[in-house]
Order: C-alpha cells, then sequence, then structure tokens
C-alpha cells in the first residue's frame, strides 16, 4: 500500500470513531437537556453521567489525533483548510469548550446552573451540524484560489442545499446514533424507565436520518457529479448498509437485541462512511487538492507510521481496561460501584 | 483598531492570548500529579492518612484542570493551523512527528486518569491504584517533552534542506532532537514542577493563616516547600544552561534579554534598569562577569552583541524585562524556600508567622507569572522568526479578516472559563473540607 493511502485508511478510522463516539456525546446532552424541559431529568442524567463523564476527555483526543494526523500525513491541508475554516472551526472549538467544561464543572463540582444544562445540551446540536460544514466544503464548489491563497465563498455556501441536507443529517443521524446505544446502555443497568424513553427517540430519529442520507445522495449529482458518478460504482456498500439498519430499527421496535442492534447499527454508519470515503479518493478538496499532491514525504510518512503502530500498541490494552471498567463491567454499569 | 486590520499582528496576538492561558493549566497538568504521587506514595509508605487524603483532594482539584488543559489544548492546536497555515504546512512535513506522538501520549494520560478517578475505592491493595497514577504522570510529562521538541524546532530547526525552494533530506528524528531540545525540555520540566509544588505549598500556607490549625495543612506545607526547594534548584541549574544553549545557537536572544549590544569580553549581567536611546542602560543592576558565566563559565569569555545583527533581525527590547521577571522569582523562590527548610530544621519560629506565610501564599502565583514570562521572553525574543532563519512571523499567518473579531471571541471564552474553574474549584473544596473527610475516612489521626 502506498503511503497516501495508509494515511487514509487510519485517519478516516479515526474519523469515524470519532463520529460514533461524539454522537453518543452529543446526542446525551441534548436528551438531557430536551428532559430537563419535560420533567424526566432524573431518567437520564444518571446514565449520562455514568457513562460520559469518564470518558469525555478519550472523545475529544480522538478529534485531536484527526486533526493532527492529518497534517502530519498532508501537510498542504494546513495551508487549505487552515486559510478557509477560521470562522467555522473556531464556532465549533468554542462549542467544544462549552461542553468540556461543563462535564468538569457539573460533575467534579457541583450540581450546577440550568442554564449550564441548556447550553450543553444546544451545543450537542450545533456541534455536529459546524462540524459537517467542513465535509461540505471538501466537495468543492465553495472556494476560490486567489493570488493570496484560498478563500471561502460564505455565501455560496450558506446558499446550497447541500450545505443544509448534510448539516440536517448530521443533526439526526448524531440523535440516532445517540438514542440507540443510550438504549442499550440503560437497559443494561436495568433502568427501564429510561430504556423505554431512549426508545422511544431511537425509533423518532431512525427515519430522518435514512431519508436525509438518501436526499445527499440525490443532491451531489448536481453538486459533483464526478464524486455522484463513484459513489454510485460502490452501489453495493450502500445496501448493506441499509440492510444494517432495517435490522437494528427491527430489534428496536421489538425491544430485544438491543447490543445487537447498535452493533448493527455501526455496521450501518461504517459501510456508509468508508463507502463516502473511498468514492471521494484521492481529492482532499474537490478539485484543488489530492491526496497525491498534499501527501507528506517518505521519511515523515514511515516514521508517522511506526509511530502510529507503537502507539497503538499501548493504547489498545489501556483502552480495553477502560472499557472493562466502566462499559462492560455491569455492577459499575447499574451504579452499584 | 490594529487587532481588526493586519491579520498578522492579531494572528500573533490571539497566539499569545491562548498559549498564556493554556499554559496555566498544562504547567499544573505537567507538575501536579508527580505531586500526587508523591503523596499517594508517602502515606502508604508511613500508613499516614494526611498524606493519602492530601492525594485524594489534589486528585479532585487536578481534573478539574486537565479538563481546562484539554479544552484550551485543542484550541491552540486547531488554532496553529487556523492563524499559521503557512507555517503549519512547512511544519507538517518536518516536526509533525511529535505532534502525533503526543496525541498518543494525551490518549494515554486521558484513559489512566479516568480509571484513577473513578477507583479509589475499588482495590483492596492501594499499591494498585497507585500504579495508576503512574501512566497518568508519563503521560502528562511526555506530553510537555514532545511539545517542548516543536518549540525547540522553531527556535533551532534542524532535520531538512531547502534546495532551490524544494524541501530534500529530511529527518524527522534530527529535527525532534534538534540543538534546542535538551534545555528547553528540562528547564520546561522542571519548571512546571516547581512551579506546581509551590501554588500547593501556597494554598495550604493560605489554609494555616485562616486559622486552620490542622496538621493535615502543615505536613502539606512541609512536603511541598522541600519539594519545591528541589525543584526550584533544579531549575536554575537548568536554566543556567539554557543560557549557554542561547549563547551558543541564539546569540541575538540572549543579547536582547541581556541588553547587550557590543560584543566584548568580560561581560556583566545587567538586571533591570532603563535603555536610553543611545543604546546605553541606566538605572540597571550590573553584575560584573555575570554574562560571560551565564554564557559561557568562564568570567573572561566573549559574549556577543546584537549589534552583529541587522536591524531587522532584533527582537523587541522588552524582552529584557521578561528575562529580569523570570531570573528574579527565580532566586526569590528558592531564597523563599530555603529559608523555610532551614528555619524548620533549626527550630526557628519565624516561618510560623503571619508575614511569612503570606510570602509563601505569594509564591504560588509568582511561580506561574515567571513561566509566562520565560515563555514571552522566547517567543517575543524569536521574533522576527516564526522559524528561525528560515520563515518569518509575515509570511506564516493567515490573510484572513476575521483573525481580530475571533480575538474577542475566545477572550470570552476564556474569561468565562477562568471565572468557571475559580468558582467550581472553590466549591469542591469548600463543600469537603478536610476535617469532615478525615472523620469520614475512618476517624482523624491527630
Ligand atoms: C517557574 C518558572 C521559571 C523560573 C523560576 C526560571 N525559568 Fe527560565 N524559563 C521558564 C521558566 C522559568 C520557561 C517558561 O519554562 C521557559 C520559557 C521557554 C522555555 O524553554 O522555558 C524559560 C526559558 C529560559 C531561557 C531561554 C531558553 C531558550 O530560549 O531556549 C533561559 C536562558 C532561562 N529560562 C534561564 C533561566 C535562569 C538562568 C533562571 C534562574 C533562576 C530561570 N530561567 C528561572
Ligand atoms: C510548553 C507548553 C505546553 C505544555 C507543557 C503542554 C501540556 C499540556 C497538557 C499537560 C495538557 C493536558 C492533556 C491531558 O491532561 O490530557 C495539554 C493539552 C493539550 N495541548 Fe498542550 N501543552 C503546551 C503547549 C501546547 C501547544 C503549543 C499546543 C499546540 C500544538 C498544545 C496542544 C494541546 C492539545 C491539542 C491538548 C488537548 C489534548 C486532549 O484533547 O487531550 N499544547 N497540553
Ligand atoms: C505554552 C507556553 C507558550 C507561551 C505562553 C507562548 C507564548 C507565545 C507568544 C507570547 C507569542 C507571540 C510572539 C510575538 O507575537 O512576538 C507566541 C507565538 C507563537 N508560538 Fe508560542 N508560546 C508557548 C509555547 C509554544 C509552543 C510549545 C509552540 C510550538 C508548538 C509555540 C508556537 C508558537 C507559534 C507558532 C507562534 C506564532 C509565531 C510567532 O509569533 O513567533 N508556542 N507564543
Amino acid at each position: 500500500m502506498s503511503y497516501e493511502l495508509i494515511g487514509m485508511v487510519v485517519l478516516w478510522t479515526f474519523l469515524f470513531g470519532y463520529v460514533i463516539v461524539a454522537s453518543v456525546d452529543f446526542g446525551a446532552g441534548f436528551f438531557n437537556a430536551y428532559s430537563l424541559i419535560t420533567g424526566k431529568q432524573h431518567v437520564l442524567t444518571k446514565v449520562i453521567q455514568r457513562y460520559l463523564s469518564p470518558v469525555w476527555e478519550v472523545t475529544n483526543v480522538f478529534l485531536v489525533f484527526f486533526f493532527v494526523g492529518i497534517i502530519g500525513f498532508f501537510p498542504s491541508t494546513a495551508y487549505y483548510y487552515g486559510s478557509i475554516l477560521l470562522i467555522p472551526v473556531s464556532i465549533s472549538i468554542i462549542l467544544l469548550a462549552i461542553r468540556g467544561s461543563y462535564y468538569a464543572f457539573e460533575t467534579y463540582g457541583n450540581k450546577g446552573h440550568r442554564g449550564y444544562a441548556f447550553m450543553y445540551g444546544a451545543t450537542g446540536l450545533i456541534l455536529p451540524a459546524s462540524l459537517s460544514v467542513v465535509l461540505t466544503i471538501s466537495e468543492g464548489g465553495f472556494v476560490d484560489m486567489t493570488d493570496n491563497g484560498p478563500f471561502l465563498d460564505y455565501w455560496a455556501l450558506f446558499s446550497s442545499p447541500l450545505t443544509w441536507s448534510i448539516v440536517v443529517l448530521s443533526v439526526s443521524a448524531v440523535l440516532y446514533i445517540s438514542a440507540v446505544f443510550l438504549t442499550w446502555y440503560a437497559n443494561r443497568a436495568g433502568d427501564f424507565k429510561a430504556t423505554k424513553l431512549l426508545r422511544r427517540y431511537a425509533l423518532i430519529w431512525a427515519l430522518p436520518t435514512i431519508v436525509t442520507a438518501g436526499g445527499i445522495v440525490y443532491e451531489l449529482r448536481s453538486h459533483n457529479p464526478e464524486h455522484f458518478e463513484s459513489l454510485m460504482n460502490l452501489w453495493w456498500m450502500f445496501a448493506i448498509s441499509l440492510v444494517f439498519f432495517l435490522f437494528s430499527v427491527w430489534f428496536i421496535w421489538k425491544k430485544k437485541n438491543y447490543g445487537m442492534a447498535f452493533l448493527l447499527l455501526i455496521g450501518q454508519f461504517a459501510f456508509a462512511f468508508y463507502a463516502y470515503g473511498i468514492s471521494k479518493y484521492p481529492y482532499l478538496l474537490y478539485p484543488h487538492l489530492t491526496v497525491y499532491d498534499g501527501v507528506t514525504n517518505d521519511a515523515m510518512a514511515i516514521s508517522l507510521i511506526v509511530a502510529f503502530v507503537a502507539g497503538l500498541l499501548l493504547l489498545i490494552p489501556s483502552l480495553y481496561l477502560l472499557m472493562r471498567l466502566f462499559l462492560f463491567d455491569d455492577k459499575y454499569v447499574s451504579g452499584k460501584k | 483598531m490594529l487587532l481588526f486590520e493586519d491579520p498578522v499582528f492579531s494572528s500573533r496576538m490571539l497566539t499569545l492570548l491562548t498559549l498564556t492561558f493554556h499554559v496555566i493549566f498544562a504547567t499544573l497538568g505537567v507538575g501536579l500529579p508527580l505531586m500526587i504521587m508523591i503523596a499517594q506514595w508517602v502515606g502508604i509508605k508511613k500508613n499516614d492518612l494526611h498524606y493519602i487524603m492530601m492525594a485524594r483532594r489534589w486528585a479532585r482539584g487536578f481534573v478539574v484542570l486537565v479538563a481546562v488543559g484539554v479544552v484550551t489544548g485543542t484550541a491552540i492546536g486547531l488554532q496553529l493551523a487556523l492563524l499559521w497555515p503557512n507555517f503549519m504546512e512547512l511544519a507538517g512535513h518536518v516536526i509533525a512527528l511529535p505532534l502525533f506522538m503526543e496525541v498518543f501520549a494525551f490518549f494515554f494520560e486521558a484513559i489512566f486518569l479516568g480509571i484513577y478517578l473513578y477507583t479509589w475505592d475499588r482495590f483492596e491493595n492501594q499499591r494498585k491504584h497507585l500504579l495508576l497514577l503512574v501512566p497518568v504522570a508519563v503521560g502528562a510529562t511526555m506530553s510537555a517533552f514532545f511539545i517542548t521538541t516543536v518549540n525547540g524546532f522553531m527556535n533551532a530547526p534542524a532535520g531538512f534542506n531547502i534546495v532551490d525552494g524544494q524541501m530534500t533530506g529530511v529527518s524527522p528524528i534530527e529535527a525532534m532532537f534538534n540543538v534546542a531540545t535538551p534545555t528547553k525540555v528540562a528547564h520546561v520540566i522542571s519548571t512546571a514542577f516547581m512551579t506546581a509544588a509551590f501554588v500547593l505549598a501556597a494554598i495550604a500556607a493560605y489554609r494555616l493563616i485562616r486559622g486552620s490549625n490542622h496538621v493535615y495543612h502543615k505536613k502539606a506545607l512541609h512536603m511541598t516547600m522541600k519539594l519545591g526547594l528541589i525543584f526550584a534548584v533544579a531549575t536554575a541549574i537548568i536554566g543556567d544552561f539554557s543560557g549557554k544553549y542561547l549563547a551558543e545557537h541564539q546569540p541575538e536572544k540572549l543579547a536582547a534579554a541581556e541588553w547587550h549590544f557590543e560584543t566584548e569580553e568580560e561581560a556583566p549581567l545587567i538586571l533591570w534598569g532603563i535603555l536610553d536611546d543611545d543604546q546605553e542602560v541606566r538605572y540597571g543592576i550590573e553584575i560584573p562577569y555575570a554574562l560571560s558565566i551565564l554564557a559561557h563559565n568562564d568570567p573572561t569569555a566573549e559574549v556577543i552583541g546584537l549589534n552583529e545583527y541587522p536591524e531587522e533581525e532584533h527582537p523587541p527590547m522588552f524582552v529584557h524585562y521578561l528575562f529580569d521577571i523570570m531570573i528574579t522569582i527565580g532566586m526569590w523562590m528558592i531564597a523563599l524556600s530555603l529559608a523555610y527548610w532551614f528555619a524548620m530544621r533549626r527550630g526557628w519560629n519565624f516561618v510560623k508567622k503571619n508575614w511569612f506565610r503570606w510570602l509563601i501564599v505569594l509564591g504560588g502565583p509568582l511561580s506561574m507569572l515567571a513561566i509566562q514570562a520565560g515563555w514571552w521572553m522566547t517567543e517575543f525574543g524569536r521574533q522576527p522568526w516564526i522559524l528561525r532563519g528560515v520563515m518569518t512571523v509575515q509570511e506564516a499567518a493567515t490573510q484572513s479578516n476575521y483573525v481580530g473579531h475571533m480575538f474577542f471571541l475566545f477572550a470570552g471564552l476564556y474569561l468565562i472559563l477562568g471565572i468557571g474553574v475559580a468558582v467550581v474549584l472553590r466549591k469542591v473544596f469548600k463543600n469537603h473540607p478536610v476535617e469532615k473527610e478525615l472523620a469520614e475516612q475512618g476517624g482523624d489521626q491527630s
């Protein structure tokens, strides 16, 4: 495999990891805030604090890994994206800061302000929207190359239907992923009230997710025909994704195998996410930047790969320990520890 | 306003703002795990609940600080690419390796910190729980190590050649272990330990002033002052090596920090003072031969002056004051902790007086100020270069017109975070007074 391919596979995998873990986290924040309004707060808050508090820093590192990694493997992305993303990414940073501090302040500190919980919930919806704009931009058509470097055309970006459908997809996917995960977690914790509530949320958000996903493929056809073309060549991956989706909704509907339902959901998103990634290869930014132009020198590529493998050898056992203690330890999950 | 007109200037100010804020938490994030570890270890060894309780309480404060460190660190990591896209593109080719490895250090630290915090009462054997802290401390120290090598690279670029505008012969390892790395890393880490110790000492001293006469605070004060002394001495020694590094490899920075204009032998060290238009220093404290000693360990050695360099490569002259602040505080803290230690051994009573304790309280913020002054000195002292001799700050910056707006946005964020941290930390410790917590943990031994 060439270095650019290895780099892309690794980075895409971490991005996928972030999408799943962060979705659970973002969605949970929203449901928590929502339940504050509807007075069902006690049902959810406990689940959220037991599952999310110990791991939020790990979630954040996934994101850091992705952006540090992409600059390492493809330094030109720093030049292209760094120049144009000042505003959207700065906003994302601030939203992330609010979330991170929420955990720290609420859980280690004290029961806090309701307003803070609402802010925290709201960021759960705005963040996926603001982060997903980066994906939209990468589809091309919004960036002008000038003598002074790349410039982002905000008007074109915000008046494009593609932008908005990706925003809607990201939000509903976040809520769907999160609801399915929390249904399973609450069920394991033996908290049947929470399970019931979350199961309902999962079913509600299933349909919008799949509909907007379809809509985006349709819009790409006019926005970026080249990408659409290669997307269609991978139709079978999307088909598998759809089948996974149907099965996981079926399980949730039937109130059984929540764990399986969540695994199927991961499969569903994995197939769609990788199909999207493969179809986009080798472009990092249509049509200005490909992985071939952007890739780093051989010496750096090799040392990054070596560092990566060494890092994984260190991390996998530690992550295993973390999961065993907090995710799969039934006594911890149900609050007896 | 210049902030809205000049993207280069506003990028510098935003970098300054974020790093200054981040480094408060980063420094404590590097220093505190070691302190917690030592306390818990002493506690287990002596079978003394007080030290265990110190570890427990410090750890509680530590998480809050780490959380803000993570948040602001994520901000600076992204901002480097947003504000200095040209620099990061070049840097990505040569120095991406330590940045990448730093992420693994974070991962490692975050995972074990999560486990450590939530497992205080899950282990029969306390030693096992203590072991969980080792990866936290190692991870934190490694992240300081990695990021500092990147900063070293900016000061002493290595590991690549530029031939006809093309980069060739890249060696990430050489870039990482550039000539600035050894002294820089050692100094940054020892100052982090020193600062953490003095900040904890300040808290203990404050509780004692406030009338708590509990032995817990006395033990805490005693331990942290001793640790502080050790690391303060280490800091000064390593700082001396840093001076030698500068004299050898970045003489213009040392010359600017010392207002040393003409190359000469037997150079004196000048502290404070005022610079007039003819490059004459007035009202300064002059220590004969000291600059030659700092630079080359030899009172007669020649020290290169700033006038050897073209005007446009001179760093701003105010770095002199930043350097003085750092050195003065460094010396002061050694004197203070030495006095404490000596007096405690001799049983002299003045160290138990409130005025002395107030000095200790002041020592915490002062150490933090020294860290800031040190960083500002090195960072401003590198001007006009972002990558010394290769790329200027001007060339590296973004062209975006909105950096000024972002500056105010982030200033607001840091203000809120700063207040939030203060409020939460106060609450955490107010709601769990030491006396109560000790009683809960199986009776107070004192
Ligand atoms: C508690 C903080 C603190 C204290 C007491 C000192 N320093 Fe320091 N110093 C730092 C905190 C610091 C720092 C923040 O860690 C810096 C900034 C960049 C770096 O590498 O370390 C630094 C940089 C720095 C440099 C520049 C290194 C470079 O640019 O590569 C020199 C020459 C010294 N120091 C020398 C000293 C001396 C002779 C001290 C005598 C006591 C001293 N420092 C005390
Ligand atoms: C000498 C200066 C610095 C020191 C000692 C330092 C150290 C630290 C420490 C201890 C943390 C907390 C990590 C944790 O506990 O998990 C942290 C977070 C972070 N720092 Fe810094 N840092 C410094 C400067 C920088 C700079 C210049 C950058 C930008 C490249 C940076 C990037 C980050 C990032 C991205 C995080 C968040 C990591 C996470 O998500 O866990 N740091 N830093
Ligand atoms: C954490 C402690 C640090 C502090 C307080 C700090 C402080 C500063 C200051 C004051 C400036 C502005 C200089 C000027 O405008 O003249 C600056 C610039 C900068 N620093 Fe640092 N710095 C720190 C560490 C680092 C590290 C570890 C790195 C490398 C990864 C770094 C990278 C940069 C960059 C890229 C700039 C912009 C270019 C420039 O102005 O020279 N800084 N920093």
